[in-house]
């Protein structure tokens, strides 16, 4: 597993510690043995398919359903046995749970009352949270006056309110249309650097993981399958589910002959230093990373002719199904931009020849 | 990866701390779990020990002496005595637990006159008698003289058995009324059924008019106590009734009666039920239906009937435990003909044997405990079927159905309305059916039997009592279950007790009190012939149908919402207090306003529990037509009518009161 690579300070000690975490729902394991970092000020992002157990695993961190066995450290301290009250975070759920009989102001107000503040100091800290998530003048709205956004907006201004040292995000933007949640996405990234609180969101996204994610927490069946910033994620994918489960990616029957090379049907291919052991699996590259050429240039080395079998216009781009008798009949999905697609005259039925990358191509064991 | 985590030794297994709140929220399960146990499951249990006990008088346990002239004559067993006088059969030492036996009565030529000594002695430590009202029960011989030996009553011995049910089952007068009560039942189900499944289907699948009136109308007898009909009956076809020529040779009083009368009383329990269900049928299949080309009958027979099966057999059940849990209605028109609740009531009140009582409740707790359970599986069925998306059906004009309904609909309203204004008009007449001018004699409630005016006020009291009581008790159980974690053992058998009442009948419920209550060992033994017993078990009585009605409005709360307020570190009575109890007010109002109807109208449970000092209204009504005052009993009947309907329209006041003030989050 190649979990825990370039963090930021990574120096300091981490202020959430996740050791061995176990919990198991009667014979059922959600989550198994898991281990994890998680650094001051970091935004963190648990991604995965549902099921995977990473809502299990912010209910832990939260109290809400304490793990069966392991430790969470809280900035230094033991927490693992502690209700939800006696711990330190904010959260905010999918559904928001805003209390629908009181006002946005009583809403956010709720955690701050009967904290021996003086009501003038609740009503600025209010105003103040209110102008902070962009919604100064809604204060004395109900909850369901107000659209989708807003209501999530609010509820991140109650959470916000008590300045908890953690804060939870479930799923925060599942229940939002297409542009509000791109919106949405900027804004919460934005005001979580600006308040430097650590964050720890659940999603199913991956979009939503890349775009707002410092570190991203890739997990299935109740493991880790990987840890990373974004762009490690996406470029170097540590197993084959994280390398399937984001973006896209040509998966293609492969055998190992060394470590750096691999077989396609009865082409040799170099490629990125494997990881396993085995010797029949998968190579792997991202339909982006297929380069394109001209017929006439010189042969070199990762380069086969294809023939284009079909041609989807996707927009920004074309996505082309390119097949080879040398790849056993295998089809490699790849993406051209429309620039390209004119200049090389790549069209449907004709043979052209297309490199796949040393850096691009990996080999994977076979999952199962 | 492979499961080693927990395999390896090393592991330790994380022990959650509760919180403050988890304390709390424990404690109270346990104080309203304890309220259901004390209230419950301990009289229930005492009631069935007390149906398995039985008495009888051991006169082997006893040994006399007679000193006729100067001299003690030979100990003589008491048992050899009865057998040389022939006095006792077996059969006739049966007894129940306050069975008392003269001994001289097994004495030939006894006189209290005589100068004749006597000693008697119980033979074991277990044996006693009673000399005067003092309890002997050492063994030691004691000496009595004649005139005290009279006074002298052998106690019985309790043994455990199914001697009772022995005798129950040998005895057809007893179990006769088995299968008298489930003929009752059963017809009166299938005709109410049938009419409130036509009346739902009125006002469900027709444009016809004047429907909320209609509505209305047909929720009127929930409003008054189930004798209520039995005196109309006896009014229009009674031995001096208006319509007596109507009924040929036959007699109102017995199963006609008592049909009749059920009819009124469970017609708008099943409506609600079969209303709900006809409402919920998905528009999208009549559509198919009709575009398949199916006639109007198939389309009844192959979309309507089956969308509202779960309903009907809902409603059947729960009007056929209606039906044959319900004591006031055969009390007043069942005349010579028995049934089970009944028979419990004359067990214990006229024969005083309540260990027969016993026998009878459990004999009727089965049929009411099996239809209880098949309607809450039913019920389970029928909240998946709601869940479903589909689309309201929206009813066509069409103007003969529509004339047809109508004139259906008119018809029942106008019987309704028409038995309770028979008894409003008996109320005022001044002696049917000889002086027939009006007059208000008959509500001088203070000279007659029942408790006079004291009774009606008392019934007040109690249902406002159990309104508010039981509201909080209720919902604040409802919501410690819902809401609370762990404990999940203590929480599935609260739910179980929750539950229970609704499968008990009020005059089981009523005679376990007794035997629990009453029980001198009993520390609660205080609240026994007070107000406060009458509140409890009333209270207890209705609890499933608000513990139900409370747990749908909770679970329509976003199950979040504990979590929020406990990681902003607020207490959860804050939330219950700010959020939860005004969200749910309406629920909380629903509650109130049906305890209030229930406690009034009640008569099963607390027929037994009234002491002189705690007379209720319908418990009045019941005496007053026991003591031949019928007039009056219907006078105090339409009290309680109008009671209940101030208290409905004061409810629906202060529902849009509370509605327009607590909920404007509602509208948008």
């Amino acid at each position: 597993m190649g979990a825990r690579e370039s963090t930021p300070s990574q120096s300091a000690a981490p202020f959430l510690r996740v050791e061995n975490l176990t919990k198991m729902f009667g014979t059922f394991t959600a989550l198994k043995d898991i281990s994890l970092d998680v650094y001051e000020g970091e935004f963190v992002c648990f991604l995965g398919p549902s099921g995977c157990g990473k809502t299990t695993f912010l209910r832990a961190i939260a109290g809400l359903d304490i793990q069966t066995a392991g430790v969470i450290r809280q900035a230094g301290k033991d927490i693992s046995p502690l209700p939800p009250a006696e711990r330190d975070f904010g959260i905010v759920f999918q559904s928001y749970a805003l209390f629908p009989n009181l006002t946005v102001l009583r809403n956010v107000a709720y955690g701050l009352e009967n904290a021996g503040k003086s009501k003038s100091d609740i009503k600025q800290r209010v105003d103040e949270l209110l102008e902070l998530v962009g919604l100064p003048d809604q204060g004395n709205k109900y909850p369901a006056q107000l659209s989708g956004g807003q209501q999530q907006r609010i509820a991140l201004a109650r959470a916000l309110a008590t300045s908890p040292g953690l804060l939870l995000l479930d799923e925060p933007l599942s229940a939002l249309d297409a542009k509000v949640r791109t919106r949405l996405r900027h804004e919460i990234k934005a005001l979580q650097a600006k308040l430097g609180i650590t964050t720890i969101m659940v999603t199913h996204d991956q979009e939503e993981a890349l775009t707002m994610a410092d570190r991203i927490v890739v997990m299935d069946h109740g493991t880790i399958e990987q840890v990373g910033s974004p762009l490690e994620i996406y470029t170097e994918p540590a197993t084959l589910f994280v390398a399937d489960f984001i973006g896209e990616m040509n998966q293609l029957k492969a055998v190992s002959v060394g470590k750096n090379k691999l077989r396609i049907g009865d082409i040799e291919f170099s490629c990125q230093p494997r990881i396993s052991s085995g010797q029949n699996g998968v190579a792997t590259i991202r339909p982006e990373d297929v380069v394109a050429f001209e017929k006439s240039r010189k042969t070199s080395q990762n380069v086969i002719e294809v023939t284009i079998r079909e041609m989807e216009f996707l927009g920004s781009f074309w996505r082309t199904i390119l097949t080879s008798k040398k790849l056993s009949d295998q089809s490699i999905t790849a993406d051209f931009s429309i620039n390209a697609v004119r200049r090389l005259s790549i069209e449907k039925d004709r043979r052209i020849r297309i490199e796949l990358p040393t850096q691009a191509l990996r080999f994977y064991d076979s999952q199962d | 990866m492979v499961d080693l985590s927990l395999k390896t030794a090393a592991v330790v297994k994380v022990k959650p701390r509760a919180g403050r709140d988890a304390w709390i929220m424990r404690a109270f399960i346990l104080v309203i779990g304890l309220y259901l146990v004390v209230t419950l499951a301990m009289p229930l249990y005492a009631m069935l020990s007390k149906s398995f006990n039985t008495y009888y008088f051991d006169l082997a346990r006893y040994e006399v002496q007679i000193n006729e002239d100067g001299d003690w004559g030979e100990t003589i067993d008491v048992a050899a005595l009865n057998a040389a006088s022939n006095k006792y059969s077996r059969d006739q030492l049966r007894t129940s637990s306050d069975g008392r036996l003269s001994i001289v009565s097994m004495l030939e030529n006894f006189s209290f006159r005589a100068k004749t000594l006597y000693r008697l002695r119980n033979v074991h430590a277990s044996g006693s008698f009673l000399s005067g009202s003092e309890l002997v029960d050492d063994t030691n011989w004691h000496e009595f003289t004649s005139n005290e030996f009279r006074r002298v009553y052998l106690k019985p011995v309790k043994t455990t058995g199914l001697d009772n049910f022995r005798q129950y089952f040998s005895n057809p007068s007893l179990f006769n009324s088995i299968f008298n009560s489930l003929f009752i039942a059963i017809v009166t189900t299938i005709i109410t059924i049938t009419l409130a499944f036509t009346f739902s289907y009125a006002i469900a699948r027709s444009k016809m008019r004047f429907k909320g009136g209609f509505k209305v109308i047909a929720m009127a007898p929930i409003l008054v106590p189930s004798l209520l009909p039995g005196i109309a009956l006896v009014y229009l076809f009674g031995n001096q009734g208006m319509l007596k020529f109507l009924m040929g040779d036959q007699s109102i009083y017995g199963p006609i009666g008592i049909i009749a009368g059920s009819v009124f009383f469970t017609f708008p329990h099943a409506m609600i039920i079969i209303q709900t269900a006809l409402s919920i049928s998905d528009a999208r299949l009549y559509e198919a239906s009709d575009a398949l080309g199916a006639s109007k009958t198939k389309t009844f027979f192959t979309v309507t009937l089956p969308g509202a099966r779960y309903g009907l057999i809902s409603a059947s059940f729960v009007v056929f435990n209606l039906v044959i849990t319900d004591f006031g209605l055969p009390k007043v028109i069942g005349g010579q003909f028995n049934v089970l609740a009944v028979d419990i009531y004359k067990q214990v009140i006229g024969q005083q044997n309540f260990e027969m009582g016993a026998v009878v409740s459990v004999v009727l707790l089965v049929p009411a405990l099996f239809a209880f359970a098949i309607d809450r599986i039913v019920q389970k069925k029928q909240v998946a079927l709601l869940s479903a998306r589909s689309v309201p059906y929206q009813p066509k004009r069409n103007r003969n159905f529509d004339r047809l309904m109508f004139s259906y609909a008119a018809i029942i309203a106008a019987l309704i309305v028409g038995t309770l204004a028979i008894c409003q008009y008996a109320a005022l007449i001044k002696f049917w059916p000889y002086d027939l001018s009006l007059s208000l004699t008959n509500y001088d409630f203070d000279v007659m039997d029942g408790g006079g005016w004291g009774s009606f006020y008392n019934s007040l009291k109690l249902a406002a009592l159990v309104a508010v009581i039981g509201t909080v008790a209720v919902f604040t159980g409802a919501y410690m279950v819902e809401k609370s974690q762990g404990m999940q053992f203590g929480r599935s058998l609260f739910q179980f007790l929750a539950m229970l009442p609704m499968a008990i009948p009020g005059m089981v419920l009523g005679l376990a009190y007794i035997f629990f209550f009453n029980s001198p060992n009993n520390p609660l033994n205080f609240i026994y012939g007070t107000m406060i017993i009458l509140v409890i078990c009333t209270v207890t009585h209705f609890y499933t149908v608000s513990h139900l009605t409370a747990l749908t409005a909770l679970k329509q709360m976003d199950r979040e919402f504990e979590s929020v307020s406990a990681s902003l570190k607020q207490p959860f009575y804050k939330l219950f207090s700010q959020v939860t109890v005004p969200v749910c007010l309406p629920a909380i109002l629903d509650i109130s306003i049906y305890l209030f109807v229930n406690a009034m109208t009640t008569v099963s449970a607390l027929i037994f529990l009234y002491s002189p000092d705690t007379t209720l209204a319908s418990i009045a009504m019941l005496n007053m037509d026991d003591a031949g005052d019928i007039a009056p009993a219907a006078a105090m009947g339409m009290m309680i009518f109008y009671a209940n309907v101030a208290a409905r329209i004061i409810h629906h006041f202060l529902s849009k009161r509370i509605y327009s003030k607590t909920q404007a989050w509602r509208t948008r």
